[in-house]
């Protein structure tokens, strides 16, 4: 077993017997979750703060699941209806978390870098839920793991990421994942929104969207973050969907076992075509399902991971 | 290098394997209620040769099962997490006589947490437990009821079961002095 790390603060750091390590626990949990009984004791009495300071549904809920069915307690945090309204610090409120002895906390913040703070500040386990448009660590180890399951490998695969690639955090923790797997990994999207300098991350970088998805495996589509983008990167959303959203005229001129990958929340209509959110070759869900497995098996090994104690 | 000696050669594995399936049938008289689950990493290759030894004394076949511990060991904040071996039970316990089936007894905990592990997936009729070799130094009152040999170690020795199975060229059972 190769894990020994105490937070999960990014994929950018781990190695690939780290990632492969997760992915395989997490194949454990996954069977867990289809039993009667889902749940086991490895976290009994063991307390998890979701510090969510920037809205979020699904990511919350999976945290929420995942601890739950580890037999953890498990603590909501919103931003919303928090001392943060009152001008408290993150790392005041976060002290002030483990001072009731949080054991782990899953943060996700608008700032860059901010689980990484709280991993010098506290004894806890800090897991990064997503920060800025940084790292999205478990998204990324769970889109792995579906193409894993579903390809029965990484190494060697055509991953197109088409979207909004600057904004995106997932996007960047998909792309340092599956590098490190192995896959040729092809990022395309409006030239705003996916610079060149993204091909600095190992990747391909492309503005035509029917190249890009011509050989790909996964096409993996990520929607735009209308509130992280501080101008208007595109003229509007029509011609976005006319000019890179998934519609059946496209899909039609791709592989025909490529699976389509979305990380959510979808917009159906702009990336997506409706029809093809529904459809055979559409993994979106399953996504959400393995989200689970993969994070319990991040909370289970981070649990037995020491790491350096805290700077005071 | 640490001194080892072969505790149990592959003629004389396969010989207490099918000493055990005979006193396995000796036990239980119906041979239709019984069920085997193998504790990874070891356990599951030896339940499936139990299962075949023991199909051959019933003329019936014996179903074999796999079970993680993992979740339910007592030591996860003391230690790195152990790897998770999957789980495989294809049949319903309910009812039914469960042979447990460990390669090496030792401090008990291993037999504790799957006695805890079972209890997810139903209540059986009754519980045993069946190992290759006892090494002794037993934390917890717990006791096989059957038993491939004895063999006395010190705490920092170490036993290992190496199965072709597994990868090994060929079957035994080793023990590593300090």
């Amino acid at each position: 077993m190769s894990w020994t790390k105490k937070h999960l603060l990014d994929i950018e750091s781990l190695t690939v017997e780290e990632i492969t390590t997760v992915l395989d626990t997490a194949r454990g949990f996954k069977a867990v979750g289809e039993r009667a009984i889902k749940k086991v004791p490895a976290l009994r009495g063991k307390t998890v703060v979701n510090l969510f300071v920037e809205p979020s549904t699904r990511t919350r809920i999976s945290f929420e699941l995942a601890a739950q069915r580890l037999s953890a307690d498990i603590v909501n945090f919103s931003a919303e209806a928090s001392s943060f309204k009152k001008g408290e610090t993150l790392k005041d409120t976060a002290l002030t978390l483990e001072a009731l002895n949080a054991d782990f906390i899953i943060i996700r913040h608008s700032a860059s870098g901010a689980p990484h703070f709280l991993s010098r500040v506290l004894d806890a386990h800090v897991i990064n839920a997503g920060d800025g448009a940084h790292e999205h660590p478990t998204q990324a180890l769970l889109d792995a793991f579906t193409i894993r399951e579903k390809k029965g490998k990484i190494a060697g695969l055509n991953v197109t990421i088409l979207g909004d690639i600057l904004y995106s955090r997932v996007a960047r923790s998909d792309i340092w994942a599956l590098t490190k797997l192995g896959a040729n990994v092809t990022l395309c999207g409006p030239s705003t929104l996916v610079p060149k300098t993204f091909e600095q991350m190992g990747c391909r970088v492309t503005h035509d969207v029917d190249e890009a998805i011509r050989d790909a495996d996964i096409i993996n589509l990520l929607r735009i973050q209308h509130e992280r983008q501080r101008k208007t990167m595109f003229p509007s959303i029509g011609e976005y969907t006319q000019l890179y959203g998934l519609n059946k005229a496209r899909l039609a001129k791709t592989k025909p076992d490529a699976l389509i990958m979305h990380p959510g929340p979808i917009n159906r209509g702009v990336e997506i075509d409706s029809e093809i959110a529904d459809c055979g070759r559409s993994v979106i869900l399953e996504q959400v399902t393995n989200g689970l497995a993969v994070r319990m098996a991040v909370l289970f090994l981070v649990n037995g991971g020491k790491g350096p104690q805290k700077v005071a | 290098m640490p001194e080892s000696t072969v505790v149990l050669d592959a003629t004389a594995i396969q010989r207490t394997l099918t000493r055990i399936a005979h006193e396995i049938a000796e036990r239980n008289e119906h041979g239709a209620e019984v069920v085997l689950i193998g504790i990874p990493v070891g356990g599951d290759h030896l339940a499936a040769r139990l299962a075949k030894i023991l199909s051959g004394i019933w003329k019936h076949s014996v179903p074999v099962g796999i079970l993680d511990v993992t979740m339910h060991r007592d030591d996860l904040d003391q230690r790195v997490a152990p790897t998770f071996h999957p789980t495989d039970i294809p049949f319903d316990v309910n009812g039914r006589t469960v042979v447990l089936v460990d390669d090496v007894l030792f401090s008990g905990r291993t037999t504790r947490a799957a006695m805890d592990a079972l209890n997810d997936f139903g209540r059986p009729k009754k519980i045993q437990l069946a190992v290759l070799v006892d090494r002794g130094h037993r934390e917890l009152p717990i006791k096989a009821d059957f038993v491939g040999k004895n063999v006395p170690t010190a705490l920092d020795e170490k036993i290992s079961l190496r199965l072709t199975e597994s990868g090994a060229a060929l079957d035994e059972v080793i023990l590593k002095k300090k």
